[in-house]
């Protein structure tokens, strides 16, 4: 059963206008997705009626807004059923979540001559906050490769793994070669060798049914704004055990219990990760996006998401001359690719033109970009409110601009 | 011809265009017919790495003249290249430090001059200004 998609694109008031004098067809999903109404009214109510700052009055507009923070939480935390509220985390998105973990976790656990594993084919964002931590502590990083098909190469994980691996980071999916990694199979293999897992799931959060028991993994990241909520926030799950092992990664309100100048002590979780006013507003917007999301029964748009991955790999392939990275045989959400003899800002300039919004560059994966010997690579990336229509005017397109080059 | 000449000629050649698609293709074309670079000249220091694509822009200073020669790997980005050359090589550096790119904002392509753009070009005018300048200091103290 597919979803009505032009009822589902009604929802998405962004989606109906024109760029360029063309209508718009938004196929950069992987960088940020656009929000419903419903996310829209639900952050608006927070400034027309409702706000207050949480946790810290006992008035009328700070409890409200309190309890739809509080709300939020367990809406996230049973969006990835986590045991705990404690261990659901709001922060500012992947990228910070990664960064907490790096630092905190570093400080606690790792020393030098200490290993970290990363992959060739992360995103800067789970690649640079260990780099980070490394050259601070002294420890090493190692890289677990992947080949021209865009797989990780598995077979290399157990020699990588050593007695010194402290922790390992890996994507959920790839944001250029849209690989659906295998992290059970990954997080299984470094539970026997107890290493923890980190698992960047950015572009695995918005399309995958997530459950953080069932995975096994120690830390999982997302972000709120590629799973139709607002920008500026994100969350962290990670596990009570090492959550309450990790010291505080900010300091400042909030995340303290109590404050003298001869000793300060810290909050609980999920507090002690949380210092300052946070987002609120936008945990509220992230809680709503992931609402709207359930709204659908989840396999209807899983399987509508891949029907469209499909169909566009399928007609990019018959273009002559145009390479796709990464053909993994589980893909998600995005296909990168370059034409012969036609330079991807060239490409994105026109297609912009045309009414395409892709992504163009170096995708924040500059070691996938020397993996395959290029500089750049366009990027288109879906979401359930795109269409087959959508798909069909990107590939004639694409055959109009080629013959300009 | 003055600088401010050749821009006033740029942009009339670009008027004729109704569609956006003409001017680009027009813009590749110029692109196209850009001398290339000397490979010899193709190395790190002249190398302007923006995100979305490079540019790497030689000098030479000769009879208070700076010679240009540029080139892109993105072929709209070489176009305009090609028409930044057209302004401002073989200029004496007061020329080149007294006026400013209007052609590109009157051809109506202003967004690729943006900071936002990554595309190597500001980097490359603003490189190609701090040349003028120094030859202009340069020049100055000779005297």
């Amino acid at each position: 059963m597919t979803p009505d998609i032009s009822r589902i694109r009604k929802d998405f008031p962004i989606l109906d206008q024109k760029v360029n004098g063309k209508p718009l067809i938004y196929f950069d999903n992987a960088a940020t997705s656009q929000r419903p109404i419903q996310v829209i009214e639900r952050v608006n109510e927070f400034s027309l009626r409702i706000n207050g700052n949480i946790h810290r009055a006992t008035h009328f507009l700070a409890n409200k807004t309190t309890e739809a923070f509080e709300a939020g939480r367990e809406t996230v935390r049973q969006y990835i059923n986590a045991a705990e509220t404690a261990e659901v985390i709001f922060t500012h998105g992947t990228t910070e979540s990664i960064n907490l973990v790096a630092f905190s976790f570093g400080e606690a656990f790792i020393s030098a001559g200490d290993e970290v594993i990363v992959t060739e084919m992360e995103h800067h964002a789970n690649i640079v906050p260990w780099q980070m931590m490394c050259e601070r502590k002294h420890a090493v990083l190692k890289i677990l490769p992947f080949n021209d098909n865009g797989e990780l190469r598995l077979e290399l994980l157990d020699n990588l793994i050593s007695d010194r691996t402290k922790i390992l980071a890996v994507a959920h999916v790839s944001n250029t070669l849209g690989t659906v990694n295998p992290i059970r199979e990954i997080i299984a293999k470094a539970h026997l060798k107890n290493v923890p897992v980190l698992i960047d799931g950015a572009q695995g959060a918005p399309h995958f049914k997530i459950d953080v028991q069932d995975l096994g993994c120690d830390f999982y990241a997302f972000s709120g704004h590629k799973m139709y909520g607002p920008t500026g926030i994100g969350a962290l799950y990670g596990k009570r055990e090492w959550l309450d092992k990790m010291p505080p990664f900010l300091g400042g309100g909030e995340m303290i219990d109590r404050v003298t100048f001869a000793k300060t002590t810290y909050n609980q979780l999920p507090y002690k990760f949380e210092a300052g006013t946070p987002h609120y507003v936008g945990a509220i917007g992230m809680a709503a996006g992931i609402q709207y999301m359930q709204s659908f029964e989840h396999k209807m748009l899983a399987d509508y998401e891949n029907q469209l991955l499909t169909e566009a790999t399928s007609k990019l392939k018959q273009i002559g001359g145009l390479k796709i990275y990464g053909e993994a045989p589980q893909k998600s959400g995005a296909i990168c690719f370059n034409i012969d003899g036609i330079h991807p800002f060239d490409m994105g300039t026109l297609l912009d033109h045309l009414g395409f919004a892709v992504r163009t560059g170096r995708l924040c994966a500059d070691p996938v970009m020397d993996h395959y010997g290029v500089e750049n690579m366009v990027r288109a990336s879906f979401a359930f409110y795109n269409t087959f229509d959508e798909i069909d005017a990107f590939y004639k397109a694409l055959i109009r601009l080629k013959a300009m080059f | 011809m003055t600088i401010d000449e050749i821009q006033n000629e740029i942009v009339e050649e670009f008027s004729g265009f109704e569609d956006w698609m003409d001017k680009y293709a027009y813009l590749i074309e110029i692109g196209n017919e850009l001398v290339p670079i000397d490979p010899k000249y193709k190395i790190e220091s002249n190398l302007i790495r923006g995100c979305q694509s490079r540019v790497w822009l030689h000098q030479e200073f000769t009879d208070g003249k700076i010679k240009f020669e540029a080139e892109s790997d993105a072929l709209i980005v070489k176009g305009l290249v090609a028409l930044l050359l057209r302004i401002y090589s073989d200029r004496t550096p007061h020329e080149i430090l007294i006026s400013e790119p209007r052609f590109i904002d009157e051809i109506g392509l202003r967004q690729h001059l943006s900071p936002t753009r990554s595309n190597g070009l500001l980097a490359m005018v603003k490189q190609m200004k701090l040349y003028a300048l120094a030859y202009e200091k340069i020049s100055a103290k000779k005297q």
